[in-house]
């Protein structure tokens, strides 16, 4: 039989929001079509560090383990991503794992994004319906900007882009991108653009759109490939129309 | 006019039934308290990729709520309740209309309406879709407008929250819930006026299966041991379409064979398409316990899997790439991504998974269990797909269910015997009780991974209680989970801490989940026939003589261990006639 082989992680841990971050390594034996979340799974069965040490398991936040809750995003080698699709096979080893500090660390792995749950409450990100009763018959849509939502409806809140870009962080209020282009989805709809204004007004305010620098990290890590800086763009541009209607109604 | 009055509704469950009651209580003035392993959006309601079954009747084929009806209980040979079907096929229409409202970006025609598709099991087009992410983008639209009443005050979310056990008054009537924050681990009790669990499915009972880790069936197995009936938990669903993982099976779903997707092995050295020879009528699309069943046969009796393993190619190399890309993208791409190969090009690798639960706690129409207060919904409950269930109708019974119980949850508020208000003490004294058990679970120092028997448990169940059951093999693994039972008792725990401790939790999980494993074996060994997800190689036939019956599983709280009885329900509306799928359905 062909000698096993083990695969090293060194993964930065930290027991609690306010303690200090340390690294351990762990050796995981290896089989084809591993990713990083089975990895962690086998470290849960087994957590003894490759100096023999048992410690505490790693923990990390997943649910589905096929890239759509959007529950396990971190820092892999550098790049925020999914760590469910992410192939032992197609990263270099040592695989070096360590939390999205761009948001506040629960432990380990384990992040917490609350606050992009409350700035989809900010831009008042939903179709203002009547009721969930029979109201009416839903309006018919045109294909093609249904095809856009749908896109963006494919928007996970995983926080990679948030994770990517320079201008989000602990040092600024920027919102980021996701929420920015769920302004755009609901503005879509046929319904939903009612709101258009007080979307708009919502991401004209500190930590809004202006805050964008347009370096464009945030598209290329998105998992689900939303175009966020052409969405970006648009919005930029629907904003500014609503700045000069708020000049001449004033 | 009176006032009316506010009420407090527990509602343990964020996926598409949970989020679908607290809408309708929140409409009805009351407050939705929702309690979850995770962030609503996260909810094992978006794996869902293929559609929901309603009838538009939008392609021209004369389409009938009927034949919905029909369809639904043809499928589920006979085992659900009809009155309750007839009521979630008549519904079904409006609550589309309500998701299109909403603004879930269904994918449409070119005149601008909701296009359909085809499904396992019915002749007629009939299933919505939202590309190949219909449960996500279904779960989001619910997700959004409860974070309006959120902003508006009327709903408190518990995310990161454990539900432990549900909390009875005096005279047994079930008025509130234990909960554990999965970071703080803090330990609570909360009063309400009911509670609604809407926990979805027990998929990792068996480990290895299509759905979310979380989908662990946690929730039920607690309060069956407290006294809450389970039914019909032997019925099982096995997809016939999933690629096989040593972390979870990822689901291909049904869609791929109604968009064209054709199944088949070499035999002779030329291609095999199996299920279209042998089931002319309905072909790659029949059920899917009779595709499982099949594809089981070909690899594991006749030796015919891809590569001598249990394997058997899924087709749709045939298919323009265009028309797949639009109609079936996000999961094309995931089999790129875990598998490397190019599905446009190349046939995919698949074989059957563990999938949907067609059982679980027993409810009446109304979705009260048999204890007082307490009610379910969705995948958590037993009510709407009989022995087995049909694609895409449970995205729309746990939307269904919810509009049922949400309504229902109010009125029982309103006007039922509910008994006393929880006390101090009695809040007090259940939560102590859970505060004492997970004290013991960190104090464990025996020799056994809590995760190692979890994946030994899951490899019986997988081997003795899916696509073929025998009852010599069932009695074997039944005294398997027994003893697997026995061994939980000699876990050791590394984590001995009282921060974001998910080991703890999962300890206390799988205690739930051995004991619904129990479940399950007993149900199937004591079903002495074949019937939908359920077939027994000694009885391969149906037998309406002694099964036209739903089991009913109470715990024994002396043993310890599941007694199994069996109880009428209304079929009453359509005669049960022989299920036969080489031929067009007959009424
Ligand atoms: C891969 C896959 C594809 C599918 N595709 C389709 C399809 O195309 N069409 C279709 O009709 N159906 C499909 N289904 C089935 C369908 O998705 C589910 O049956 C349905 O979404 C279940 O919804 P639910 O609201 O009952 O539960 P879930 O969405 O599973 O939600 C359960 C909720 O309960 C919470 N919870 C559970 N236990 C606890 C606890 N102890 N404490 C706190 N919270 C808890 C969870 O956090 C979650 O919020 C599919 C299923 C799978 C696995
Ligand atoms: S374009 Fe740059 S600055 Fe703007 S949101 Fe994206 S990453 Fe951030
Ligand atoms: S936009 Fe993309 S990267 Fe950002 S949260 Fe949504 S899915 Fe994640
Ligand atoms: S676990 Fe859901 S995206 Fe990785």
């Amino acid at each position: 039989m062909a000698e096993q082989k083990f695969v090293t992680f060194v993964i930065e841990r930290q027991d609690g929001p306010n303690e200090k971050p340390y690294t351990q390594e762990f050796d995981v034996p290896y089989r084809p079509s591993l990713n990083v979340v089975a990895a962690l799974m086998e470290i849960q069965k087994n957590p003894v560090t490759r100096d023999g040490k048992r410690v505490a398991p790693v923990v990390w936040e997943c649910n589905c383990l096929e890239k759509v809750c959007g529950a396990c995003m971190m820092v892999i080698n550098g790049k925020a991503c999914q760590a469910c699709c992410a192939l032992i096979d197609n990263l270099k080893w040592p695989i070096h794992l360590a939390p999205a500090r761009t948001f506040p660390v629960i432990r380990d792995l384990l992040i917490d994004r609350t606050v992009m749950f409350e700035n989809l409450k900010k831009i008042q990100g939903w179709i203002n319906v009547d009721g969930s009763w029979k109201v009416h018959e839903a309006p018919r849509q045109n294909p093609y900007t249904a095809q856009t939502c749908y896109e963006i409806s494919h928007c996970m809140t995983c926080g990679c882009c948030l994770e990517a870009c320079p201008n989000v962080g602990p040092q600024s209020d920027f919102m980021g991108p996701a929420p920015l282009a769920q302004v755009l989805l609901f503005n879509l709809n046929p319904l939903g653009k009612y709101d258009k204004p007080k979307r708009l007004e919502a991401i004209m305010q500190k930590g809004g759109i202006t805050s964008c620098g347009n370096s464009q990290n945030c598209e290329a890590v998105c998992p689900k490939n939303i175009k966020l800086t052409r969405y970006i763009a648009q919005l930029n541009r629907d904003v500014n129309i609503q700045a000069l209607k708020n000049i001449f109604n004033h | 006019m009176a006032k009316v009055k506010k009420h407090r509704i527990l509602i343990v469950g964020g996926g598409i039934s949970g989020l679908m009651a607290a809408l309708k209580v929140c409409e009805a003035g009351s407050e939705a308290w929702i309690f979850s392993y995770c962030p609503f959006k996260r909810s094992h309601s978006l794996c869902a990729q293929g559609g929901m079954n309603a009838c538009m009747d939008t392609k021209g084929e004369h389409d009938s709520i009927y034949e919905h009806f029909d369809d639904t209980v043809y499928g589920g040979d006979f085992l659900a309740d009809q009155v309750a079907v007839k009521g979630m096929c008549e519904a079904a229409p409006g609550i589309v209309q309500m998701f299109d409202r909403m603004g879930v970006p269904f994918t449409r025609t070119p005149e601008g309406v909701l296009d359909l598709r085809n499904f396992g099991g019915q002749k007629n087009k009939r299933t919505v879709f939202a590309g190949s992410t219909t449960g996500q983008q279904l779960l989001y639209a619910l997700d959004e407008q409860v974070r309006k009443w959120e902003a508006k005050g009327m709903v408190k979310t518990f995310v990161f929250w454990e539900f432990i056990k549900m909390i009875q008054n005096s005279q047994g009537v079930c008025r509130g819930l234990v909960a554990q924050n999965m970071n703080s681990m803090e330990i609570k009790a909360f009063a309400g006026d009911a509670v609604i669990l809407a926990t979805g499915g027990p998929g990792q009972v068996f480990g290895l299966c299509t759905a979310s880790t979380i989908c662990n069936g946690s929730a039920i197995s607690a309060v069956y041991q407290q006294g809450a009936r389970i039914a019909n938990p032997e019925f099982i669903q096995i997809h016939p379409t999933a690629i096989p993982g040593t972390d979870k099976n990822r689901l291909m779903s049904e869609a791929c064979r109604g968009e064209g997707g054709r199944i088949w092995v070499y035999k002779d050295g030329k291609p095999w398409y199996f299920l279209e020879e042998k089931y002319p009528a309905y072909g790659n699309l029949v059920p899917r316990d009779i595709a499982s069943r099949e594809i089981y046969d070909v690899c594991v009796n006749q030796h015919l899997g891809i590569d001598g393993k249990n394997q058997v190619y899924l087709d749709l190399s045939h298919i323009p790439a265009d028309y797949l890309e639009r109609k079936l993208g996000g999961i094309l791409e995931m089999y790129s991504e875990f598998m490397g190969q190019d599905p446009r090009k190349v046939p995919m690798l698949i074989y059957p998974s563990v999938h949907y639960s067609m059982g679980g706690l027993w409810v009446d129409r109304l979705h009260h269990t048999n204890i007082p207060g307490l009610m379910a919904s969705g995948e958590c409950d037993y009510q709407y797909h009989g022995a087995n269930r049909l694609g895409a109708n449970s995205l729309l019974s746990a939307a269904y269910s919810g509009t049922v119980v949400g309504p229902e949850v109010i009125r029982w508020a309103n006007t039922g015997d509910r008994g006393p208000e929880l006390t101090e003490a009695e809040l007090e004294a259940a939560r102590q009780e859970c505060v004492n058990e997970f004290e013991g679970i960190l104090q464990m120092n025996g020799n056994e991974n809590a995760h190692e028997l979890h994946q030994e448990m899951g490899r019986l169940m997988n081997k003795y209680v899916t696509i073929e059951r025998v009852n010599k093999d069932l009695d074997y693994c039944y005294g398997e989970v027994k003893k697997i039972l026995a061994r939980w008792n000699n876990i050791g725990v590394t984590d001995h801490g009282h921060w974001a401790n998910q080991e703890a939790m999962f300890v206390r999980q799988l205690r739930n989940m051995i004991h619904y494993a129990l479940v399950v074996t007993k149900a199937a060994r004591m079903r002495d026939e074949s019937r939908g997800a359920h077939f027994k190689r000694e009885f391969p036939k149906r037998d309406d003589e002694h099964f036209l019956k739903i089991t009913i599983v109470d715990f024994d709280p002396a043993t310890q261990e599941p007694k199994v009885s069996y109880a009428d329900f209304d079929h009453s509306l359509i005669k049960p006639r022989p299920r036969d799928y080489t031929a067009a359905k007959k009424e």
